[in-house]
């Protein structure tokens, strides 16, 4: 590692010396100055953040309604709240879609609200509501309507499900409520959670008619952030893979009707969505293994993981074929770039998959992490799974509903005998299993979560990193500081970064960041000129 | 102007000792607004002489924001002015934050301009325990400054007091409210008086008055009339008369010392355990 200036364990020690004592004894927990692949340690997370800190996390209404729903375009997502709630998570997440024709559903444009009044409050919602629901209908005519409840909506009890129910059977069309109130919860994972379920509950398995296709998966966990879906669709039918239903980048109704169709569930971001992943192997018997399409490398790995699971020689035959045509125009990008990025350094604090995936091309470019967390991970995301059966189960992840999900008797299949999946596993395909970040980072790294804003100062100030990646909440405020920030949630105004195309994308990207020297010529009006002297009035 | 709020358990006769008691200040020339804090709207029934047409929540629901205040202040008796804030029905909502935005409305619409009404009295008259924010708006700033809390011998009444006392703490330390007393309406039981003027010794403050039980008031009551209006000559009328009269001459405002539930519980057995 090229410019270590202080020792990881000294930089928590000072972090930790400014906090209350009690904070302290918190955070402590939360800091984890890496041991090394070979000796993971526990570290603390899915807690509360501490009031007063200033956290990167969002709510579970995010979580719930702008991550998992939001990127499908023939869905009505109708926000059931105050309009702030539905402005506010109106496109920002720059999730894009493609309808097959100019005439195909899409309303991903729109923002759908019942922009609740105080009246509504006083008297309750729900006529407000079953009103909204008509009036969308009427308008549009969609397949269905998901109405997302916000905070008002929990406090004064409207019955959502209760709403959506009847709305249901007077419309005729699938109408499905969230009780995915902003305050449920630690941070917006809770919302995944519960977008999960519903899904389960009220969507998965409702159509049998699958597309054509030999080798049949769902992409889980894959948001379609700046085109990264395009792209991945694009490799996968090159390869002969059908893509029966993707969980949500670019998707529709249609598809999630007809996941349970596929014969592997492939998972992207394991935080998001793998409680589908595992309700749907315990329903209709599909398998699923973690894979990552960030970083050509990884992409060419999760297309032989695929290739190997339907065993098939024409198909690892032209998933190799797929694999030496793209590396060849990945290879003139990174053996043009490398030279330039070689030796930098990289920071990231986005997500409950995203500092993982990352690290991945980061290390194609010959550029090391120092540092990295989630803003929502869980244990397993850091740890892998392995630690599940030690995580204790708050109050606060008591709060979401737990599905008991029982064998389909008519719609289960088993993809594979007991032996076979065995004997895939053997040669690392790693079902029902992620590894987490910690396993692919180095010692003397410092893994952190719920970075506050604070400790990520002090990051800065202690490090300066080539370029800092986390979000638009602390884009500027980094950026003032003189270090490039590279948002991973939206991508800025780039994408897409998934496959191979991303990759390149990526590389000349973070090429231009840290090899530009305007921040290091930014200073701020004070640090230039004199400041004006004065003193407070007696 | 003299703002009260009348607290008190569920049940335990508020809204019968509030207009009874505003009866009476109406009888000595007084001019008095009553403001009803609960959903069910049934808080100036006997001055009125039946349930008010609308609420002020009902019609800023229909109305929208052309309200006007006559539409929500209805003259009853002795020219007392009453208004229903009203509220969801059961089950449904928000009754708390009902009774912000009422109040708010109130105030933006000036009843209770002083040089226009010159009234002499205002009385917020609450539903039940302080269940949550919006219950406590007549304690804020700027509303009522003296709360009387109505309780009787039974337990659970003394616990609702104590609690609202709590909640009277809170505020004072914020702004000015001050708890005037305590009145007993009694429930017959045993040693009533003592234990209650004990009770309000012990929260810093005193029992203003002893409403004894009687039959009349719910006979008044069956009739929509409070007891003044219905049998004035009646000796409970004169109960609620003395009681106009002593909150009228009242002097007395503290900051309530609540009480912890062991001392509490520990009145009730040396006053309410009669060998």
């Amino acid at each position: 590692m090229a410019k270590i200036e202080m020792d990881p364990l000294r930089w928590k020690q000072e972090v930790l010396k400014k906090y209350p004592s009690k904070i302290a004894k918190k955070r402590d927990k939360s800091i984890v100055v890496h041991e090394g692949p070979e000796n993971i340690t526990k570290i603390q997370s899915n807690v509360r953040t501490i009031p007063g800190i200033i956290t990167q996390r969002g709510c579970t209404y995010a979580g719930c309604k702008g991550v998992v729903l939001g990127p499908t375009r023939d869905i009505v997502n109708l926000v059931h709240g105050p309009i702030g709630c539905s402005f506010y998570a109106w496109l920002t997440r720059r999730n894009q879609t493609l309808p097959p024709t100019p005439e195909s559903p899409n309303y991903m444009m729109y923002a759908f609200s019942t922009d609740m009044q105080d009246s509504n409050i006083v008297f309750g919602g729900e006529i407000k509501l079953k009103q909204a629901c008509r009036e969308a209908f009427e308008i549009f005519k969609p397949k269905a309507i998901g109405i997302f409840s916000t905070c008002p909506v929990g406090l004064i009890g409207d019955d959502v499900h209760a709403v959506a129910r009847e709305m249901k059977a007077e419309l005729g069309i699938n109408i499905f409520g969230f009780s995915c109130e902003g305050y449920k919860g630690v941070s917006q994972s809770a919302g995944h959670h519960i977008a999960n379920n519903a899904l389960m509950k009220h969507v998965i398995g409702l159509n049998d008619n699958a597309p054509e296709g030999k080798y049949k998966i769902n992409m889980l966990g894959e948001y379609n952030i700046g085109g990264d879906a395009f792209e991945l669709e694009r490799i996968l039918a090159k390869c002969g893979i059908t893509m029966n239903a993707s969980f949500s980048g670019n998707s529709t109704m249609e598809q999630f009707e007809r996941a349970h169709m596929a014969d592997l569930n492939v998972v992207m971001c394991h935080r998001s969505i793998n409680y589908v992943a595992e309700m749907m192997e315990t329903k209709y018997g599909i398998p699923w293994f973690k894979v990552n399409f960030i970083g050509a490398d990884a992409t060419a790995k999760s297309l032989r993981k695929i290739a190997e699971y339907f065993g098939a020689q024409e198909l690892k035959d032209q998933v190799e074929k797929v694999i030496a045509e793209e590396m060849a125009t990945v290879k003139k990008a990174i053996d043009e770039i490398r030279p330039r990025t070689e030796g930098k350094m990289a920071m990231m604090f986005v997500g409950g998959s995203r500092a993982h995936h990352y690290q991945e091309l980061f290390t194609e470019l010959g550029m090391s992490t120092l540092s990295a967390g989630y803003e929502f991970g869980h244990r397993d995301d850091y740890e892998g799974r392995r630690v599940i059966p030690t995580i204790t189960v708050d109050a606060d992840s008591r709060n979401i509903e737990e599905l008991t999900i029982e064998k389909d008797e008519a719609k289960y299949r088993a993809r594979k005998t007991e032996e076979e999946l065995k004997a895939l596993d053997e040669k690392g395909l790693g079902f029902n299993d992620y590894e987490g970040m910690m396993k692919d980072m180095a010692k003397g790294t410092l893994v952190i979560d719920d970075l506050s804003h604070y400790e990520m100062e002090k990051l800065i100030e202690a490090y300066h990193p080539d370029v800092f990646c986390a979000g638009i909440k602390e884009k500027y405020c980094v950026q003032k500081m003189g270090i490039p920030l590279k948002q991973l949630h939206s991508y800025d105004y780039g994408g897409p970064y998934a496959g191979f195309e991303g990759a390149v994308n990526f590389y000349k990207d973070i090429d231009m960041i840290v090899n530009t020297s305007v921040w290091k010529l930014i200073k701020a009006p004070w640090e230039a000129e004199p400041v004006i002297e004065a003193e407070y009035a007696a | 102007m003299r703002k009260v709020a009348i607290y008190g358990k569920g049940g335990i006769g508020k809204s019968t000792t509030t207009q009874n008691t505003v009866a009476g200040l109406a009888e000595m020339g007084k001019k008095v607004m009553v403001v009803g804090c609960d959903p069910k709207a049934d808080s100036t029934r006997l001055l009125l002489g039946g349930l008010a047409q609308k609420t002020v929540l009902d019609t800023l629901r229909l109305e929208g924001e052309d309200v006007e205040l006559d539409d929500v202040v209805k003259a009853g008796f002795r020219g007392t002015r009453c208004v229903e804030s009203g509220g969801p029905e059961p089950g449904v909502g928000c009754a708390g934050r009902g009774i912000i935005t009422s109040v708010n409305l109130l105030e933006q619409l000036g009843a209770y301009d002083v040089n226009q009404f010159e009234t002499d009295y205002v009385f917020y008259d609450v539903l039940g325990d302080v269940v949550c924010g919006g219950f406590a708006m007549p304690m804020r700033e700027g509303k009522a400054q003296e709360i009387y809390i109505v309780c009787s011998g039974e337990m659970m009444a003394m616990y609702a007091a104590n609690n609202i006392s709590k909640g009277i703490v809170k505020f004072a330390e914020a702004g000015g409210v001050r708890l005037g007393g305590l009145i007993c309406n009694s429930r017959k039981v045993d040693n009533e008086q003592n234990m209650i003027e004990a009770f309000a010794k012990k929260l810093g403050t005193q029992m203003i008055h002893f409403v004894p039980r009687d039959n009349m008031v719910q006979r008044a009551e069956i009739n929509r009339k409070t007891v003044i209006e219905y049998d004035p000559t009646h000796p409970q009328a004169d109960e609620y008369r003395s009681l106009a009269r002593k909150i009228d001459e009242n002097k007395m405002y503290v900051i309530p010392t609540p009480l912890e539930i062991e001392e509490l519980e520990a009145l009730l057995i040396e006053y309410g355990v009669v060998d």
